[in-house]
């Protein structure tokens, strides 16, 4: 393909594609009793059939509009809407109108395909024909049993994107969480950017530091004992259009592991996928999953809640910086060269949205005069 | 799926007409404000009827790569409300509203078969559908039913594209089809969609409620445009009313109330929301009963009458019915 000036250096507000596997919920968010969330500015009801299904259908009633999510689960894959009664089944079809004898034809709200797998829930917004579920990202971690961990989903005020650059791009680690996770050499090291057709990965090596006081506690979690220099690695893999699994760790200096021998180390896989609620807001899902210590829920709550803290930096700094963007209408983005993970993914997105039609800029923001 | 049943109203212009046989004519449409169709979608358009803009809804049969245009198919016939004849003398260059493609029919893929079952022009909402399965790999037949062969126009295009999934049955040459036997060869993982004509649709209803299918898994789209009887002309009075109107064969009870200045509320105007309804007081002949509102027992009963799409036969006296508006 010959080389084109891409748009995606300097789109600031990403756009989504359409036609892609987004996750809507924890798989332990959806019940019988049906939630309302926004996906990609569609506002979704999801709730589960009496099989334990989950359904996800346009959140307005066919009728009056009326936020089906307020209705309630009946028969065997329903949902009754709260304000005449109507009720839909799991495609979106009317199955009873309570005030005539006959349905209308034409009574159907849009269902949209969902998948449980890797503990989360999926939806597919766009194009039904193509929602195959081979396309969901590879996040066994999620669920393979010789790992264990937990997370949350983040409520950020800010475009998806950016959060997939903070992800692809480690170096801000040093500033924004000095006191857990940040050192000088994330910024010193250096790294390997790689990619393909959908995937990029950024991996990059610290031989023989001292470990930041998130990782010399968890390889004391399994060498009480330690004290001295690890070989740390963050080897970042991004699956389009948004989800992002890092395989981190430390190990003890010289013992091998960028050979591939990780045996007198510690290994978490920290698990992101990030789902576009509005242009400017996401659901930002998260695990972080480790393969030792599998016994220790005390372990498990401690990472989630560490990692918790570690995420509340970013969410601050993302808020911030979304609303910088949105103040700056005239300034554009300057890209260096530790952007080549998340420029590697603007140019896979770039392409997707232009298969859809789509632009890979949203509009400018409505509240600004 | 990105249904949408937004009216958004445009300038369509017609860029070219093929006449497919005497009664049959394929219409391509530019959108002066382009919009995606999908399968299963339809434009409704406004055309002149003897002075009067009535509304009339189309399948979109194709769209042009670019989404610039909309192809529809229009069939001439007696037996209609009177759009038909207006638009088969449409000429290339002529402009007129129309909306957006509007999704009422949308098919839902992930079905484990599919049966498209369509009767004459119905087959234009269906086309597409048949096309989409296809490529989805879905499992799926389509079975075309016209009156002659002269006006079964697509059935050569679709044996070509759908080879032995496509079966054409021929009313005038073939032996009566088995709607019966063509249902009960399904089961419970088979969605069927229909369009066609009244008499088609409701027996493959009843085929479908016999054999205790669910019946959301019965997918049909009815523009209000078929009966049971060929269109008559007949009388409509008002009770307690010194009115007296006749309702000519292409025009509808409702267009004929509202041209007399009574006023009747209306909104879908196909026989699908029960708006228009008014009670009847008595009739001479039979109401033919156009509309999917009311249920068979209230079309038996014959207490009330959806205005837009039904009408009154008799083959012996005057066609006459009595309404009464409180």
């Amino acid at each position: 393909m010959p080389a084109k000036n891409l748009g995606s250096t300097t789109t600031k507000v990403t756009n989504f594609p359409l036609n892609a596997w987004y996750v809507a919920a924890w798989d332990f968010e959806v019940t019988r009793n049906p939630m309302a969330r926004t996906i990609c500015n569609k506002p979704l009801a999801l709730y589960r059939t009496e099989a334990g299904k989950p359904v996800a259908l346009a959140d307005a009633c066919w009728h009056r509009l009326a936020p089906l999510s307020m209705g309630k689960a009946v028969g065997p894959d329903g949902i009754q809407c709260p304000y005449h009664g109507i009720i839909f089944n799991a495609a979106g079809r009317c199955v009873s109108m309570p005030a005539q004898e006959t349905i209308n034809p034409s009574a159907t709200v849009p269902s949209y395909p969902t998948v449980q797998r890797y503990r989360f829930v999926w939806v597919w917004l766009g194009d039904p024909s193509k929602a195959d579920p081979d396309l969901i990202p590879d996040m066994s971690q999620m669920d393979d049993p010789n790992w264990t961990g937990d997370g949350r989903v983040i409520s950020a005020d800010c475009n998806y994107q950016l959060i997939v650059d903070n992800l692809m791009d480690l170096t801000h680690e040093e500033f924004v969480h000095g006191s857990s996770i940040g050192q000088a050499e994330l910024s010193e090291s250096d790294f390997v950017t790689s990619h393909t057709d959908n995937t990029v990965r950024v991996a990059r090596w610290m031989l023989d530091i001292n470990p930041p006081p998130f990782w010399k506690k968890n390889i004391r979690d399994l060498y009480p004992d330690f004290d001295g220099k690890v070989d740390r690695w963050q080897i970042i893999n991004f699956f389009a259009p948004s989800t992002v699994c890092i395989d981190v760790g430390v190990a003890k200096a010289g013992t091998g592991a960028p050979e591939g021998d990780r045996s007198q180390g510690v290994n978490g896989y920290v698990m992101n996928t990030i789902t576009p609620e509005t242009d400017r807001t996401s659901h930002y899902f998260w695990s972080f999953q480790r393969n030792y210590r599998l016994e220790s829920q005390s372990i498990t709550t401690q990472l989630r809640d560490g990692v918790t803290r570690v995420f509340g930096e970013d969410e601050v700094m993302l808020r911030a910086q979304q609303q910088a963007i949105d103040a700056n209408p005239d300034y554009e983005f300057y890209n260096l060269n530790i952007d080549a993970g998340g420029m590697w993914v603007r140019r896979i997105l770039e392409r997707a949205l232009e298969q859809e039609g789509r632009s890979l800029s949203t509009s400018p923001p409505r509240n600004l005069g | 799926m990105a249904a949408t049943n937004l009216e958004i109203w445009q300038t369509g212009t017609i860029v070219s007409i093929e006449e497919l046989s005497p009664t049959i004519r394929y219409i391509e449409i530019s959108q002066s404000n382009p919009a995606k169709a999908d399968v299963g979608s339809h434009i409704d358009l406004m055309i002149d009827v003897n002075g009067v803009a009535v509304r009339r809804s189309y399948s979109v049969v194709t769209q042009s790569a670019d989404q610039a245009t909309v192809s529809i198919a229009v069939l001439k016939t007696r037996n209609s409300r009177g759009g038909s004849e207006a638009m088969h003398q449409l000429k290339v260059g002529d402009e007129l509203d129309i909306t957006q493609p509007i999704q009422n029919f949308p098919l839902r893929f992930g079905a484990q078969h599919y049966l498209l079952v369509a009767g004459g022009i119905g087959i234009t909402a269906l086309l597409g559908m048949a096309r989409a399965l296809k490529a989805a790999r879905a499992s799926y037949e389509l079975v075309y039913v016209a009156r002659t062969r002269k006006q079964a126009v697509f059935a050569a295009e679709l044996a070509t594209e759908h080879g032995d999934r496509f079966r054409l049955h021929i009313d005038d040459e073939d032996s009566p089809l088995s709607i019966g036997n063509l249902v009960a060869q399904q089961n419970d993982a088979t969605e069927l969609y229909m369009c066609g004509p009244i008499r088609l649709m409701d027996e493959v209803r009843r085929s479908w409620v016999s054999q205790e299918f669910d019946i959301t898994n019965l997918r049909y789209e009815t523009f209000g445009a078929s009966g049971w009887f060929e269109p008559q002309a007949f009388t409509v009075k008002i009770q307690d009313q010194n009115l007296s109107l006749e309702v000519g064969r292409n025009a509808t009870l409702l267009d004929a109330l509202e041209s007399a200045g009574v006023e009747v509320m209306a909104d879908c105007r196909k026989g699908e929301c029960g708006l228009c309804e008014l009670k009847v007081k008595s009739v001479q002949g039979e109401i033919d009963h156009r509309d999917v509102f009311y249920s068979e027992a209230q079309k038996i009963e014959g207490h009330k009458i959806a205005t837009c799409v039904s009408r009154v036969f008799s083959s012996q006296a005057a066609p006459e019915i009595t309404l009464s508006i409180d």
